[in-house]
């Protein structure tokens, strides 16, 4: 079990609150992303709940029963950090067997878990090493062994993959993914990247200095966030933000469209502009286009192969049933 | 990149060093070799240098006067107590500020080294009154806690660096891994740390073994150190030279011995952290 409750909690260092008063329930079994720009307090929430720092008030339940003054060793959870935090003077074996060390189960067990656990994360090869002998990926899988040989009631992760190389990190996403699955363990995730946020979570709670600023699936979150900062940061590439007469014709202050909801030809259409830069990704292409009275650049992404140029001056037509509407204080208008 | 270095430049940079080291190590070698001349070819001018009648005798006097051996001991326990108290207390100091610091660690940190700045002979007066009414005169353990208080900033200090070195992230995986604050010292702290702890073992315990002022001033007999075996041969007028190299070359043959052998470990404790 490893149901989570912040109760009105908060956080200072010194005089600076980094967490205003915050409510959240992260439900039994869920796959919960905390994403946000840096600096937004992401992390500093995930080590409240991991009890690494004290909360300055307000409470923390884990599966219904206070553990606000329970040292992180007493809470059940366990974590994977950002530097993997490996004991670099054990083998990968005593490094995988600590916790259980540390919960004094007896050594049969302990073998019995600990070889368990390297089968399934195919580390079994590399018992016997060092750290220090191992790759990234290996390092990280390391540290999640010994995180999942303790059966926690929750996973900690935080920013568990950005050490990683880019190939890597899609394939370590899809193994903590299915690692999800199967365990159907509580899991909290840590992440600047939206695009881990949108393909591994099932609630995703998006945070702005300190402040959440929604929680939602990853498709909630994308067809109707609540407010331009979260509008602009869930999707990629970014969704297109402008005031002006076109939101006025419309009602609202400010209005989105996504750059996937524009269509665009050489034509005819409702705004037209001059293409700067084309990203020709194959099985789609970006382009940045600059000189259509609305913002400096509005990003459409069109599937396949276009052949717009540098230059060349093209029409816009946006999907009126998908174009978001928010009001002067950036909040979405009905 | 690798910078290109011509055989020239490669020669010279080999004959500076080279001209260097000795010149360091010409004092010691020049008392060796003292240690084993007559008292008159001892202070023959111009001087010999290599090519004079080679004698023990200087030994066998020096042997004969005074028991080299408790000398000896008394270093050994002097210097090995002094050091391993200041480990004692240091290793827990030195974790507080490397890991729980506060507003005015740094403070503290610079104000303890402030008082390696004080000449020592400043509070001789007070520390001999101190010892006197203690009864702590010419006793190793007064020595002992003297000689560790003198030594303990910079233990602290290349303890507080060495426990910088380790990340922060590590001990609190071990936190969340179910270790107690103990078992977190004992089964990941120490371990990462023991080259530091080692180098800084060696370099204090060769601080205390030299030490001169406070191992002179207080002391006479009973606790007397090999420095002060080596004072007891010095005159003023500058005779007996022979005797006093060969006296020299005795006190401080275990701790060339020493530091010959653990020359790897002590440099890398005193460049580690300089290099990532």
């Amino acid at each position: 079990m490893g149901r989570i409750q912040l109760k009105k909690v908060t956080k200072s260092f010194g005089e600076v609150e980094v967490i205003p008063p915050l409510d959240l329930t992260i439900e039994d079994g869920e796959f919960t992303v905390f994403v946000g720009p840096s600096g937004c307090g992401k992390s500093t929430l995930l080590r409240l709940i991991a009890g690494l720092e004290d909360i300055t008030s307000g409470h923390i339940e884990i599966d219904g029963t206070d553990a606000t003054n329970v040292p992180p060793a007493k809470r059940g959870l366990a974590m994977v950090f950002q530097s993997y935090a490996l004991y670099p003077h054990m083998s990968v074996r005593k490094n995988i067997a600590f916790p259980l060390r540390m919960a004094k189960l007896d050594q049969a067990e302990i073998e019995r878990r600990v070889n368990g656990a390297a089968e399934v994360l195919n580390l079994t090869d590399y018992l016997d090493r060092r750290p220090g002998q191992l790759s990234g990926g290996q390092r990280q899988r390391v540290a999640i062994g010994r995180a999942i040989v303790r059966e926690p009631a929750a996973f900690l992760f935080d920013e568990p993959l950005s050490n990683l190389d880019a190939a890597l990190r899609v394939g370590m996403r899809l193994e903590i993914s299915e690692l999800h699955k199967r365990l159907e363990t509580t899991m909290i995730y840590v992440t600047h990247d939206q695009v881990e946020a949108m393909t591994m979570a099932d609630k995703i709670v998006v945070l702005r200095a300190g402040n959440i600023e929604q929680v939602g699936s990853p498709l909630d979150l994308y067809h109707s966030p609540r407010n331009t900062f979260v509008a602009g940061f869930i999707g990629s590439p970014k969704m297109n933000l402008f005031e002006g007469p076109e939101a006025q014709k419309r009602d609202a202050h400010t209005m989105g469209v996504r750059p996937e909801h524009i269509t665009v030809s050489d034509s005819d259409g409702l705004w037209s502009g001059v293409v700067g830069v084309a990203e020709h990704l194959g099985s789609d292409t970006f382009f940045h286009i600059h000189e259509t009275g609305l913002a400096d650049t509005i990003t459409v992404r069109v599937d396949g192969e276009v052949s717009f140029k540098h230059g060349d001056r093209i029409h816009l037509t946006p999907r009126e049933d998908v174009i978001h509407r928010f009001d002067g204080k950036g909040l979405r208008l009905a | 990149m690798a910078r290109a270095v011509s055989t020239q430049r490669k020669a010279l940079n080999t004959t500076v060093a080279w001209t260097i080291g000795l010149l360091i190590f010409f004092p010691i070698l020049w008392t060796i070799l003292t240690s084993f001349k007559t008292e008159a070819q001892a202070i023959a001018s111009p001087p010999i240098f290599i090519g004079f009648d080679w004698t023990l005798e200087n030994y066998a006097v020096v042997q004969e006067r005074s028991n080299y051996m408790r000398f000896l001991w008394n270093s050994v326990i002097i210097a090995g107590g002094s050091t391993i108290l200041g480990i004692i207390i240091a290793v827990p100091a030195a974790w507080s500020m490397a890991f729980v610091p506060s507003k005015r660690t740094k403070d503290i940190l610079l104000w303890m080294l402030s008082t390696k700045m004080l000449p020592a002979v400043g509070v001789l007066y007070p520390i001999y009154l101190l010892f006197i009414q203690m009864g702590l005169l010419d006793s190793r353990a007064g020595l002992v806690v003297v000689l560790m208080l003198i030594n303990l900033p910079i233990i602290v200090w290349m303890l507080y660096t060495y426990f910088r070195e380790i990340p922060g992230e590590i001990l609190e995986a071990a936190r969340m891994d179910g270790a107690s604050l103990r078992e977190e010292l004992l089964y990941i702290l120490t371990p990462m740390a023991v080259p530091g702890i080692a180098s800084t073992l060696l370099l204090n315990f060769i601080l205390a073994w030299n030490e001169a002022f406070w191992t002179l001033n207080l002391t006479a007999v009973d606790a007397a150190p090999l420095t002060a075996f080596i004072a007891s041969y010095s005159s003023p007028e500058g005779l007996f030279f022979a005797k006093l190299s060969a006296a020299s070359t005795m006190a401080i043959a275990p701790i060339l011995i020493l530091g010959w052998f653990s020359q790897k470990q002590l440099v890398r404790g005193l460049t580690f952290g300089a290099v990532k």
